[in-house]
């Protein structure tokens, strides 16, 4: 009973991209995506209720499990899919229109093996099928990036499979090296667990070594700079739902993996992960924060600012590494809330004006109010203003630094999510009350599930910002505890 | 007769690196993929002999698993669902002159060379120690052959002799890395394949090229 609900999520998704082929009109596999995400979703709060309760689940010993980091990260996938299911009834409704019924329904089926895939990331406890969920997320999405199928999503697509593969093949080295070093120590299972319990036998250099290629390794994937060039790309050119799910979640999942590594390193004292924690993501949250400044499409914006969030993960997780482990987590949580809104309003304006091009979305709010304001709404939220849940969590993260002593790196934190902040306003000030040009052409009629999902995706990111309920503030700590120091 | 199979397994290491710097340099796409197939069956024959030295039952099934995937199944799945056309093509501009691209790799393999042995001398002692610097030669000269390759097949090439290199170091080094995942990592390779050529396809017929170095249109600067 208790790992039957673990189990239910992987297989729903599963069992929604096999349905989605059979041919029976153009409802039948968007309500059959929406009904399995929200099945999936109620199963991932099941999980996320029976981890808090035992601590973590164990379905198949020393294979498959989640403790409370990846019970938390169940939920939010699991939350992300079904708010980008149905966002995707409309958008794909609107957008693509002339692409006939068969791509419609391989978008779907598409759809849901990625959350497949993206489910098996934090449910493997074996490291190496760890590695093969990642590749799996790669090859999964490469084809939804390419959905739209002219020169740019392609471009797009081809940047992304060659080097997020090139990240994997450097991170399988990681992974052997690793492999290497606990068999040295004592031997057993291959799963992070072990590699905790083997924690103190492990030769610091191979350790070490082992980190720093999955730090590349998967850093392509996650979208560290200076690894992040395909990111933009990418991120930018898929069909909106999968943008949500690609930055607001994917992203993080990955970087999970890494974060896993540093309740190991805690019994090295040679080793000194937080350091490179520290150093990578704050070069990502500079480098993305100037980024954001010279960009001229929208959801060239937002990709930029999952690169700029990334870092400041990384850097939580940094200084975090033995007291405030939580911080990297809750991170996690209010930006995998805040990206799909974000995205959701990008692909609205989309919608409504047929185009990305920052200049040529001026008066977003006259045309379109509900996708205005809820560009509006994300804009702030994301950047960190005051009333929404990433302000609460940015600030437990400089609390944090701050307590650690990391005074100088804190310090450059704080400027560059200003920098950041002023450039992402800047833009959306421009668009959302900027003077219209004469509109380009008349656009689509704003579907009605868009706006359900608009909706539903700013609801959370304004009660988190005033309110942490009991049950996620207990999932938080706990998912803390599985990257802290402290011992299993 | 175990005395014989160290030295082998010295040469299979020396051709797999000689396939590695193959690739860097050849021009064709045929070419390409002809060494692919080379390197290929080196890692196979290495995959044999270290299992036939340290007695290794999974690594005769690694080695199977690979004589399959790789130099079999590879190539059939890329001549199906590739143009014919997009194989007989040459690069006619380089990114590197082909002597530069060859001492550039000459660096890379030194500096794998001290990588892996900075790596072995942490581990426990390994029999067939020359694999590990063999193999991190051979992920880093992939990843230069994607960096100089212009053509989407290439570049896929480059990819897959990365994976190899990976490998040519497991086998040595995680003899007994679980089989499920070596099972599960040939199947993955197999699906880079089929991907990368269904793009390779979509941007053929949709962009009418196959240099996927020219694609440069997404960028910050405003579009002409």
């Amino acid at each position: 009973m208790t790992t039957s609900l673990l189990f239910a999520i992987p297989l729903l998704y599963l069992l929604a991209a096999v349905l989605s082929l059979v041919p029976l009109g153009r409802w039948f596999a968007r309500g059959l995506t929406i009904v399995a995400t929200v099945g999936a979703l109620v199963a991932a709060g099941g999980c996320a209720a029976q981890a808090v309760a035992a601590g973590s689940i164990t379905a198949i010993p020393d294979w498959v499990g989640v403790d409370g980091f990846g019970a938390l990260l169940l939920l939010l996938i699991s939350f992300v899919g079904a708010l980008a299911a149905v966002f995707s009834w409309g958008y794909m409704k609107v957008r693509a229109r002339e692409r006939g019924k068969r791509a419609i329904r391989l978008y779907h089926v598409n759809f849901n093996l990625f959350l497949f895939s993206i489910v098996m990331v934090p449910m493997m406890q074996e490291v190496a099928l760890a590695w093969i969920a990642i590749e799996l997320t790669t090859l999964l999405s490469v084809l939804l990036v390419g959905f739209e199928n002219n020169h740019e999503a392609l471009e797009a697509a081809w940047k992304y499979v060659i080097l997020t593969m090139i990240g994997a093949a450097i991170a399988l080295l990681g992974i052997i090296v690793l492999y290497r070093a606990l068999q040295d120590a004592h031997g057993g299972p291959f799963t992070w667990s072990a590699l905790q319990a083997a924690a103190p036998g492990l030769s610091p250099v191979l350790f070490e070594a082992g980190f720093l290629l999955l730090l590349v390794g998967f850093g392509t994937k996650v979208g560290l700079v200076p690894l992040h060039v395909w990111l933009p790309d990418a991120h930018s050119q898929a069909p909106s739902p999968v943008c949500a799910i690609l930055s607001g979640i994917e992203t993080s999942v990955i970087l999970y993996v890494i974060l896993r590594l540093f309740p190991v390193a805690a019994a090295l004292p040679a080793v000194h992960l937080q350091n490179w924690a520290i150093a990578f993501g704050l070069i990502s949250v500079g480098v993305a924060a100037f980024l954001l400044i010279q960009v001229r499409d929208l959801k060239r914006l937002f990709a930029f600012s999952t690169v700029e969030h990334m870092g400041i993960i990384l850097t939580a997780a940094g200084f975090g590494i033995a007291s405030n482990s939580f911080i990297a987590p809750y991170q996690m949580l209010t930006h995998a809330l805040a990206k799909p809104l974000c995205f959701f309003a990008a692909g609205s304006a989309l919608m409504v004006a047929g185009t990305r091009d920052i200049a040529g979305l001026r008066g977003l709010i006259r045309r379109a109010p509900l996708a205005g304001a809820a560009l509006l709404i994300g804009g702030l939220a994301i950047t960190g203003a005051p009333p929404f849940a990433l302000f609460l969590s940015e600030f437990s993260i400089i609390k944090a630094g701050l307590s650690g002593g990391h005074y100088v790196a804190v310090a450059l934190l704080v400027a560059f999510i200003v920098v950041a902040f002023c450039a992402v306003l800047a833009h959306i000030n421009r668009i959302v009350f900027g003077h219209p040009e004469p509109l380009p052409k008349a656009g689509a009629p704003f579907p009605f599930t868009s706006a359900v999902a608009l909706v539903l995706a700013v609801v959370p990111v304004i009660v988190l910002g005033v309110w942490i309920p009991g049950p996620i503030h207990s999932l938080l700590s706990l998912a803390g505890a599985s990257i802290g120091g402290a011992a299993p | 007769m175990s005395g014989l199979l160290g030295p082998l397994n010295n040469l299979a290491g020396g051709l797999f690196l000689l396939n590695a710097f193959a690739m860097v340099a050849t021009r064709q796409v045929r070419g390409c993929l002809r060494f692919f197939i080379w390197q290929s069956l080196c890692l196979v024959a290495s995959a044999a002999l270290i299992g036939g030295i340290t007695g290794t039952i999974e690594l005769f099934i690694v080695a199977a698993i690979n004589l399959l995937t790789k130099p079999i199944i590879i190539p059939i799945l890329l001549a199906r669902s590739v143009p014919e056309d997009i194989h007989t093509r040459r690069e006619i501009v380089q990114v590197l002159t082909i002597p530069s691209a060859l001492l550039s790799a000459l660096v890379i393999a030194v500096v794998s060379y001290f990588a892996g042995r900075t790596l072995l001398s942490a581990a426990a002692p390994l029999v067939p120690a020359a694999n590990v610097p063999i193999g991190i030669a051979g992920l880093l000269l992939g990843a230069f052959t994607i960096a100089v390759r212009r053509e989407a097949v290439p570049q896929l090439f480059g990819l897959m002799a990365m994976e190899n290199g990976a490998f040519y170091a497991a086998i040595a080094f995680a003899p007994d890395l679980p089989l499920i995942a070596e099972v599960a990592a040939a199947f993955d390779a197999l699906v880079i394949v089929l991907l990368v050529a269904i793009l390779t396809r979509a941007i053929h017929e949709r962009v009418g090229t196959t240099e996927v170095s020219s694609l440069t249109t997404l960028k910050e600067e405003p579009r002409p």
